[in-house]
């Protein structure tokens, strides 16, 4: 079987499994009780938390454990929102955000806050320069996300916190949940106020994440309860998926550069492969082009006229795991906001296919998934809806 | 890079006298161990003066750490060049060069340490000056309140130029006064007062007085995290004794004398850091009080508290005001940690109305009363355990659980 659906889930560690059931069968203690079990399992914690800390070159007291991306995410953005919502109502978001984001802006717009949504070009990217033009002084949050989530264009985070540098009274959110471990994330440099991460993305266990907050910003809390992490997330804490998390996170973090190093090797091998094929749009520049940079481990192409869950079936069939748009949202046959965004017409933007490798992949899977994929599309090539094709 | 080396002017060392050479000795190998991070530095020590030649070593992590150095007064980032008029000229303009381009005023200040120099120093000034502005029309001279005071400094063997005075740590290298036991009690007040008697030159043993189960494993580690920060100023493993006092608080509680108890407790701990100071060598005992911060620190309290030991009781924040500690412990490095919410022995027992003139013949009395005070007394300096810290060693924290889960 070859799994390439890194972006919807990456199998565990088998170091990480260890470290979770170990945990779990050992530090079963609640970590808010008073006895040297809590005492323990406490301590565990905040090890994590100095381990987070420490490889994002922040300090540890910035980091919240969450339940994953989906909850950072609402966090950052609600807890944001409404903290600050007396210091203006205006918000500003990318056009190409995960559901995690994009709903929550839309709720808050249910709410009376103003949302500018930021367009983006042909290849999924966000140009600075609609930031500039939408901040007014009543932007309280800005949020754009690190990788793209379907097609991988990595966007200018950068450039983005500059542009907010001298202005304290407007936040960056960075969804950076497809980014952590494939690409470098300098949160102090850029400027980042609030970055969401999730363990399962790199080999860490569900249900677990972190949000990131800048020291000095303050969030309202979604969930109310016992007061843990800092008031921000009430309830138990999930230590073995904490722990775990942890060490999935050292482990990507350490060996980024020369993942990124060997998958963007991988992608140039799978992109050349790809154009070549009959029928097949490819989401992003053929060739790597610094002005449009693509995350290393995504792959994205539609096939106008196909309906994208036969293309996953059948190469299912052949033992290849591939996904249609992001997994979250894969069961409905709309055409993708993403690739709307994008400027496909809906023939292409219902009929994208998301390739996306992980650590066990090498040119040999690339050219097994590439062989299979040929096979699939001459077979479904004819079938193709004719009102689809120009 | 315009400046290749660092000049370091030592502080108060210079006054010691016939003991100056073995300051200084001390003070260049507490640089370099400070700094031995940096394998690019060369060392050159001169009368007075210590030069750092940076090599390929960036200047500003250097100077980081550099600023944390007891016994340094000041030093600057400088630029050597040759002893001669062309040679000085270029550096100077090199070193202006190095700001930002914008309207500035200057002036020049030539020392001439090598009378051999062929040019006076007004001339120097002059000559220097005409060409900085010859070369720089943003640059006016203003003598009395300059933006840029750009120094230059002659002597046989080379030139120095610099514009920057950065202030030090001040004080005397560690441990070149002496030795004395400091109370730490975790608060936000005792790491402070150890560290300044560190930077007067004292080598300190920090005592800390644990009553488990009435504090926490959790106040201790928030200690044994302070003494770990004080380790960084030491340049030396930093000694940390834990005294079980336990059986004292509880037996000191029991003489049902609520308002008296601190000073009760105060009393033992003062006797038993006597005990460790005649162990260990140290002659003084360091503490935290200021005047009339808590009870215990009014000067009745500190009369009938202090007069338990025979060595001197030194209190370097006694006429601070708490906002100046804080601001202090924040500069340390110790406030975050000082303000974990864990209790200490000291807060268990606080009764509600602490006594701030204690008698001393009413305490004497009370003390003669408890069982077995003085066996307890031998008893916690026998079970005192000691650890020695280094700046880079775990944190309490980073030991939870097992290395491999991690």
């Amino acid at each position: 079987m070859l799994y390439f659906d890194h972006s919807a889930s990456s199998p565990p560690r088998e170091e990480v499994i260890r470290t979770v059931s170990e945990v779990m069968a050992k530090i079963y203690a609640n970590p808010s009780s008073l006895h040297q079990g809590g005492a323990e399992a406490r301590r565990l914690l905040e090890r994590a938390r100095e381990q987070a800390g420490r490889l994002f070159g922040t300090s540890a007291s910035e980091w919240r454990f969450t339940s994953g991306g989906t909850e950072s995410n609402n966090l950052a953005v609600f807890g944001a929102a409404r903290r600050y919502r007396n210091r203006g109502r205006h918000l500003i978001v990318s056009s190409v955000e995960h559901p995690s984001v994009a709903e929550p802006f839309r709720a808050l717009e249910r709410e009376g806050f103003r949302v500018t949504v930021l367009p983006v070009n042909a290849t999924g990217h966000v140009d600075p320069a609609d930031v500039e033009a939408a901040l007014t002084d009543e932007t309280i949050l800005v949020s754009v996300m690190h990788v793209n989530n379907e097609v991988g264009a990595v966007q200018p985070i950068e450039a983005i916190g500059r542009l907010l540098k001298n202005r304290p009274r407007t936040l960056l959110h960075v969804d950076g949940v497809q980014s952590v471990g494939k690409l470098p994330v300098l949160l102090r440099e850029w400027g980042v106020d609030l970055f969401a991460v999730s363990a399962h993305k790199f080999g860490g266990p569900r249900g677990a994440g972190w949000l990131y907050v800048r020291e000095g910003v303050e969030l309202e809390p979604l969930i109310f309860g016992g007061g843990q992490e800092d008031g921000l997330r009430s309830g138990t804490e999930n230590v073995p998926a904490i722990v775990g998390a942890a060490k999935a996170l050292r482990m990507a973090i350490e060996s980024q550069p020369e993942r990124a190093e060997r998958l963007s090797r991988l992608r140039r091998r799978l992109v050349r492969g790809v154009v070549s094929m009959p029928g097949v749009v490819l989401s992003g520049p053929e060739e790597d082009d610094p002005l449009r940079p693509m995350a290393p481990h995504i792959v994205h192409f539609c096939c106008p006229g196909l309906k994208p869950e036969v293309i996953v079936h059948s190469l299912e069939e052949l033992g290849v795991l591939v996904s249609t748009k992001s997994a979250c949202s894969s069961k409905d046959d709309k055409p993708s906001a993403v690739l709307t965004a994008m400027g496909r017409d809906a023939a292409c933007a219902a009929s994208g296919i998301r390739i996306s490798m992980g650590d066990e992949h090498d040119e040999a899977s690339i050219d097994a998934l590439l062989e299979r994929l040929e096979t699939v599309l001459r077979k479904l090539m004819p079938l193709r809806r004719k009102e689809d094709l120009h | 890079m315009t400046f290749d080396h660092i000049l370091i002017r030592l502080g108060e060392i210079t006054v010691k006298g016939r003991n100056r050479n073995r300051f200084e000795t001390e003070m260049l190998k507490q640089v370099q161990h400070a700094l031995r991070g940096f394998p690019g530095l060369t060392f050159i020590r001169t009368y007075g003066r210590l030069y750092i030649a940076l090599g390929n070593e960036p200047y500003e992590p250097v100077a980081d750490r550099l600023k944390d150095v007891f016994g340094i007064s000041s030093f600057s980032p400088v630029k050597r060049v040759e002893p001669e008029l062309q040679a000085i000229r270029e550096g100077a303009l090199a070193v202006m060069r190095s700001f930002p381009q914008r309207k500035a005023t200057f002036k020049v200040k030539v020392s001439r340490r090598w009378k051999g120099f062929p040019h006076d120093t007004m001339a120097m000034n002059h000559l220097v000056g005409a060409h900085i502005l010859r070369n720089m029309p943003n640059i006016t001279v203003d003598v009395r309140q300059p933006d840029i005071e750009l120094h230059v400094e002659i002597q046989e063997q080379h030139a120095y130029i610099y514009c920057e005075v950065v202030p030090g740590a001040g004080g005397f290298p560690y441990g070149s006064n002496g030795k004395a036991v400091a109370l730490l009690s975790g608060g936000i007040d005792s790491p402070v007062a150890i560290w300044m008697a560190m930077r007067k030159g004292l080598e300190v043993e920090a005592i800390h007085f644990h009553s488990y189960p009435f504090t926490s494993k959790e106040a201790q580690d928030k200690v044994v995290t302070l003494a770990k920060r004080l380790s960084y100023y030491a340049g030396k493993p930093f000694k940390l004794h834990l005294v079980p006092f336990t059986d004292i608080q509880t037996s000191l509680a029991q003489s049902k004398q609520d308002h008296l108890i601190i000073t009760l407790m105060r009393r033992s701990m003062l006797r038993i850091a006597q005990r460790i100071a005649e162990k260990s060598g140290a002659l003084a005992i360091v503490t935290g009080d200021s005047l009339g911060q808590v009870a215990s620190q009014t000067l009745g309290s500190m009369n009938v508290i202090g007069r338990t030991t025979d060595l001197p009781l030194l209190r370097p924040l006694v006429a601070m005001d708490k906002l100046e500690i804080i601001a202090m412990a924040k500069r340390i490095g110790t406030y975050e940690t000082s303000i974990l919410p864990y209790e200490d022995c000291c807060t268990l027992f606080v009764p509600k109305s602490p006594s701030t003139n204690p008698n001393l013949r009413v305490v004497e009395r009370i003390e003669n009363g408890v069982p077995n005070l003085v066996g307890m007394i031998a008893q916690a300096v026998e079970g005192t355990e000691t650890i020695e810290l280094r700046p880079d060693d775990p944190a309490p924290a980073d030991r939870a659980g097992e290395d491999d889960w991690f």
